[in-house]
């Protein structure tokens, strides 16, 4: 087995350990449809408005983004500021294993675990509300991807940036709360007022959700919203591996 | 012959030179130690030394290899235990060991190597809820689990109590005797004069001498009537640090 499968094996752990982390990156997304769904009745009943659609199938998608911002905005970023601060990077360097190989084992978890909670969320909300999964599989995983990556780029960007993980954690929820405003959490899918989609459609999150509501509902993305998060996530990731500190 | 060869070392942080044209050798066997006051630029000579650091200027071989150049080469040779270096809080003390033995191509046994710095019944306890002696001592079991040809340590027995830094001085002979080569840096007198061959003594990034403890304690006569030990030699040496005069105007 390769250092990098044992270090992720061992990240794997201790992110389970860490129960508030892992219950908001797995079990979240799916909890809040569930509450969602049984406190807003409507929300679970064809809709004459949406040609009999169920309102809470415009709100997957908007989960979906709100499980990336997430996992990407605490769970991740938390870790990567705290290994650098604490010199966890720092003696894996005098180690014949990079610190490099303990980043991308984080990366690895956080992937898994945001995957398991999205499966977990669209599972809860066919069985428990008789949704219907998305009608471009396709056009949907691109996006989330997208998403996702983009996401990941920003939380690699600030940890590489901010002096220490206080300013980290700061900066992540200066960021966390108005991208998950932007992805239409409390505004989802035509309730958004038309000056923040605007607005929404140059962030990451915003552009991801919106490429994944398109999707949802069967059709293709905009190739903006598809080419605003290939751009954040491909400008964060070469900023952040050019000014990571490690030390 | 030299493992650790440092020739003209010299690092600055900004316009502040921390280390100025340092130069020693260390021998094969050796137990080195590196004495100096706060701010003498000790851990930085160390952290140069393990590939760390680039200096400014100067050169650094280690087993014959470029310290910085042939950094990755030598990382599976040499073992280093950092100052305010931690472990993720829910990590075990088996699994860290664990972890890092597997990092190495002839790993020592790491269950051997916990009970020498007495962690045995600890085996599975977290990180965060070890004091800071048990941190201290699975620090310095981690930089030795790899069976390195070098071992350095910096602040080796910082927040250990009595007993627990005899045992680590056991340690570091037993390994000394197996052939291990062991740069120090500390800044307790007895641990260097007990422990240490011989001392580079630091002041204000400057080597001001190189000896063995008794050759140091040689160097100076007697204090107040009372004959010197390694204490006074080192403060007769750093007396004349700006640091001292300035603390003492």
């Amino acid at each position: 087995m390769s250092a990098l499968s044992r270090m992720t094996g061992s990240e794997a752990r201790l992110f389970l350990r860490e129960p508030v982390g892992a219950f908001f990156a797995l079990a979240f997304p799916a909890i809040l449809i569930l509450v969602l769904g049984n406190a807003i009745p409507a929300f679970s009943e064809p809709s004459a408005d949406l040609d009999g659609e169920l309102p809470i199938n415009l709100y997957l998608p908007v989960v979906l983004a709100l499980a990336i911002g997430t996992v990407t905005m605490t769970s991740l970023l938390g870790v990567l500021a705290t290994y650098r601060e604490r010199g966890v990077l720092r003696r894996l360097a005098t180690t014949p294993v990079k610190p490099s190989a303990l980043i991308t084992a984080q990366l690895g978890v956080n992937v898994a675990a945001l995957l398991i909670g999205s499966a977990l969320m669209m599972l809860t909300a066919v069985l428990a509300f008789g949704s219907r999964g998305p009608e471009n599989w396709p056009a949907l995983l691109v996006a989330y991807l997208l998403g996702a990556a983009a996401m990941t780029g920003v939380a690699l960007l600030i940890a590489a940036l901010a002096p220490n993980s206080r300013a980290s954690a700061g900066i992540g929820t200066l960021v966390y709360f108005p991208m998950l405003f932007f992805a239409g959490v409390w505004t989802p899918g035509p309730m958004m007022p038309e000056g923040a989609r605007q607005v929404a459609d140059f962030t990451p999150l915003g552009a991801a959700s919106q490429a994944m509501q398109a999707a949802w509902s069967g059709d293709w993305p905009q190739p903006l919203h598809l080419a605003v998060t290939a751009a954040y996530a491909a400008v964060t990731c070469a900023l952040a591996v050019r000014l990571f500190r490690w030390q | 012959m030299a493992v650790i060869e440092v020739n003209g070392l010299t690092k600055r942080y900004g316009d502040r030179t921390v280390v100025n044209g340092l130069s020693f050798t260390v021998a094969e066997g050796e137990i080195f130690g590196i004495l100096g006051e706060n701010g003498a630029g000790k851990t930085t000579t160390v952290e140069c030394i393990a590939g760390l650091r680039t200096p400014d200027s100067g050169s650094i071989t280690v087993l014959g290899l470029d310290a910085r150049r042939d950094h990755e080469k030598l990382r599976g040779l040499v073992g280093v235990q950092l100052q305010e270096s931690q472990l993720q809080d829910r990590l075990r003390v088996g699994e860290a060991m664990q972890l890092y033995a597997s990092f190495y191509p002839h790993p020592a046994d790491w269950r051997e190597l916990l009970a020498s710095v007495g962690l045995t019944e600890h085996v599975d306890k977290p990180y965060a809820k070890l004091s800071g002696g048990q941190k201290q001592r699975l620090s310095i079991a981690l930089a030795l689990v790899g069976n390195p040809r070098v071992a350095i340590l910096d602040e080796l027995t910082t927040g250990l109590d009595p007993r627990a830094r005899r045992e680590i001085w056991k340690l570091i002979r037993a390994i000394r005797d197996r052939g291990v080569t062991v740069l120090l840096v500390t800044h307790f007198m007895d641990e260097a004069e007990r422990l240490c061959d011989r001392l580079a003594v630091l002041v204000d990034g400057r080597l001001a001498a190189l000896d063995t403890p008794a050759g140091l304690v040689a160097g100076v006569g007697d204090v107040d009537g009372y004959r010197a030990n390694l204490e006074d030699a080192f403060l007769a040496l750093t007396a004349a640090s700006p640091l001292d005069s300035r603390a003492g105007a």
